[in-house]
């Protein structure tokens, strides 16, 4: 009970040093937590594009971005043929602009792929898809931004395109993307008889491991992953993992060093208490309990303060149309409770030089001369 | 009164010096020059001497806070060192009263004498049973709840004196306890060290400049250039 008292009686006695070191922590941890949340929203958005009814993904081996990938048609066909797949689903993705709008993603997809049949359309005709080249059907969010309805012609990069539907998803990518057809963007983006990707579906998931060797041994210039399995190694997603991770972790170092700072005034301007603690019989221990104490406390309500923030932050974010679907304000309870972790942990890296030298004041010398 | 010879005879000897030296400023000041003392248990010394003659550096020294260049320091038989615990001789052998009352200005009363206790991981309620004796013994009872600021020095000082007593020490070492205080509190204070000692059963060294406090004591100890220049009995 003291412990925590002179723990808080001296967060007290400096609030406002206290509420900055807190602030610092809260922010840190608002910031880790949103770009973590949004990146692994976004992983996760991306990841559930390519495994859209399907379970096995399968693409260009070495290739470190999927718009690179070049899969042939005759590839898809034969690996559609195959008696364990139910269904193998060729998707060429490509990037263009339009006016206003720098990046639109567009899907060149076949009739009977999942996002054409299974979306919910809001406009236009399922059916009607791919009876013409020039036709394409609009994500809702692409509609609304491209300000396209049904039966208008749009200007998408160097060509014109006939929009004949709009459809509703969940994922922010598609809703915001163009559907063509496969041969169609195949025209478009110059890359007659290839796809980026296949997405597989088998009839018996126990034969995933048969069919990579499969496709592994009949195509030794392509890869076959499981979809969990391409998402943890897939080098863009891990790219941006380590980068939210990194921008995050550079947000708690700044925290943490503001509570060093607090940490090392708190020290300073305590001497004198401290040595009469050693004088009362505290240990080493003891006083270095004290100020990791401290330590841990700014860490920890810092950490939930930020928690809240950031969680207010991204569902804030969620609400701003432009970005409607692309940010999933879903914090994981891991991701909670690695980045409260990582909190207390700076914090305490923070304490460890004040604590240190909390612990080596000599009783005698800060009673006589303080 | 009793004699020292008697008490050296009869008594257990539980602070000892043996030729001890210190010196400030990398040796430029010599404050301790081979003293040599001794103190039985359950006596009361005086410590003598001007300023800067080495009382505080002695009393320190006893209580493991500073440590000498030669010689030893021995605290019931044991020699005081590094090897030595010293927490354990702060936390149950030792309590040290200040001149300067050296309280935690915002903790209160209460809080600043269960800090010895905390420390020494002792019973809460058997240290909050002790503090309510020691607090009605030096009239401090209805203060329990104040905070060191709202108190006078005298009622600081006798906090002092619970906080040193709150772990039952065998030794209390007192450097200039009423040096602070008027001539009234000053007495009063000395009163309650005095009994508290006598009750407790411990041995008092006591550092003053006050000869007239001094002389109450069992034994006076006069330092003078460094050195114990005779172990005079007090009264």
């Amino acid at each position: 009970m003291i412990f925590l008292k002179l723990i808080l009686t001296n967060l007290r006695q400096h609030r406002i040093r206290s509420l900055i070191s807190l602030a610092g922590i809260a922010f840190s941890v608002a910031a880790m937590l949103t770009v973590v949340t949004i990146l692994q929203g976004a992983i996760g958005m991306f990841s559930s594009i390519l495994s859209n009814d399907s379970e096995v993904i399968v693409f260009e081996r070495d290739v470190s971005d999927l718009f690179f990938s070049n899969v042939s048609t005759d590839a898809a066909e034969q690996i559609a043929a195959m008696p364990s797949v139910a269904h193998a689903d060729p998707v060429l993705f490509g990037i263009v602009s339009s006016e206003g709008h720098p990046i639109i993603t567009c899907f060149g997809v076949t009739p009977g792929d999942a996002r054409i049949q299974k979306a919910q359309w809001l406009a236009g005709d399922r059916g009607s898809f791919a009876r013409h080249a020039d036709d394409v059907v609009l994500g809702a969010r692409a509609a609304d931004f491209l300000q396209a309805t049904t039966g208008s012609h749009m200007q998408i990069g160097h060509a014109t395109f006939h929009v004949i539907g709009v459809l509703k998803t969940a994922n922010g990518f598609e809703d915001g993307g163009v559907f063509m057809t496969l041969s169609t963007a195949q025209t478009f983006f110059h890359k007659q008889g290839t796809s980026s990707v296949i997405t597989v579906k088998l009839h018996n998931k126990d034969d995933v491991a048969a069919f990579k060797q499969t496709v592994k041994l009949k195509f030794p210039n392509l890869i076959a992953l499981e979809d969990a399995e391409f998402t943890r190694s897939y080098s863009q997603f891990r790219i941006l993992k380590a980068t939210a991770w990194a921008v995050g972790g550079c947000g708690l170092l700044l925290g943490g060093l503001g509570v060093a700072n607090t940490m090392i005034m708190s020290v300073f301007t305590r001497i004198r208490e401290i040595a009469i603690l050693r004088v009362n019989g505290f240990s080493h221990t003891q006083i270095g309990a004290v100020i990791f104490g401290e330590s841990a406390f700014v860490s920890i309500a810092g950490a939930m303060a930020g928690l809240l923030v950031g969680s207010c932050f991204l569902d804030a974010l969620k609400m701003i149309p432009a970005l409607g679907g692309y940010v999933d304000p879903t914090i994981h309870p891991l991701l909670m409770l690695v980045v409260l972790l990582l909190a207390l942990l700076t914090g305490l890296a923070g304490a460890l030089y004040p604590a240190i030298y909390a612990m080596r004041i000599r009783a005698v010398e800060a009673l006589r001369f303080e | 009164m009793r004699s020292t010879a008697e008490y050296i005879e009869r008594r257990k000897t539980v602070l000892r010096a043996e030729n001890v030296w210190k010196s400030y400023d990398e040796g430029a000041v010599a404050v301790l020059k081979g003293v040599d003392c001794e103190i039985s248990e359950g006596q009361t010394v005086a410590l003598c001497g001007a300023s800067g003659c080495g009382k505080s550096t002695l009393l320190h020294m006893f209580g493991g806070l500073d440590t000498p260049e030669k010689g030893r320091i021995f605290v019931n038989g044991a020699p005081v060192n590094r090897k030595r615990e010293l927490v354990h001789l702060l936390r149950h052998e030792i309590g040290f009263v200040f001149q300067l009352h050296n309280l935690i200005p915002n903790l209160t009363l209460a809080d600043n004498c269960l800090i010895p206790t905390v420390a020494a991981g002792i019973d809460r309620r058997i240290a909050k049973e002790r503090l309510e004796e020691l607090a009605e013994r030096t009239g401090l009872s209805h203060r329990l709840g104040h905070r060191i600021q709202k108190l006078s020095g005298g009622e600081r000082q006798r906090t002092a004196l619970c906080r040193a007593m709150m772990n039952r020490p065998r030794i209390v070492l007192a450097d200039e306890p009423t040096g602070s205080l008027d001539g009234d509190s000053s007495n009063m204070v000395f009163e309650l060290l005095l009994d508290l000692v006598a009750t407790e059963g411990a041995t008092l060294l006591m550092a003053t400049h006050d000869r007239a406090l001094a002389a109450r004591c069992d034994r006076l100890v006069e330092m003078h250039d460094g050195k114990i220049r005779e172990h005079a009995h007090a009264g």
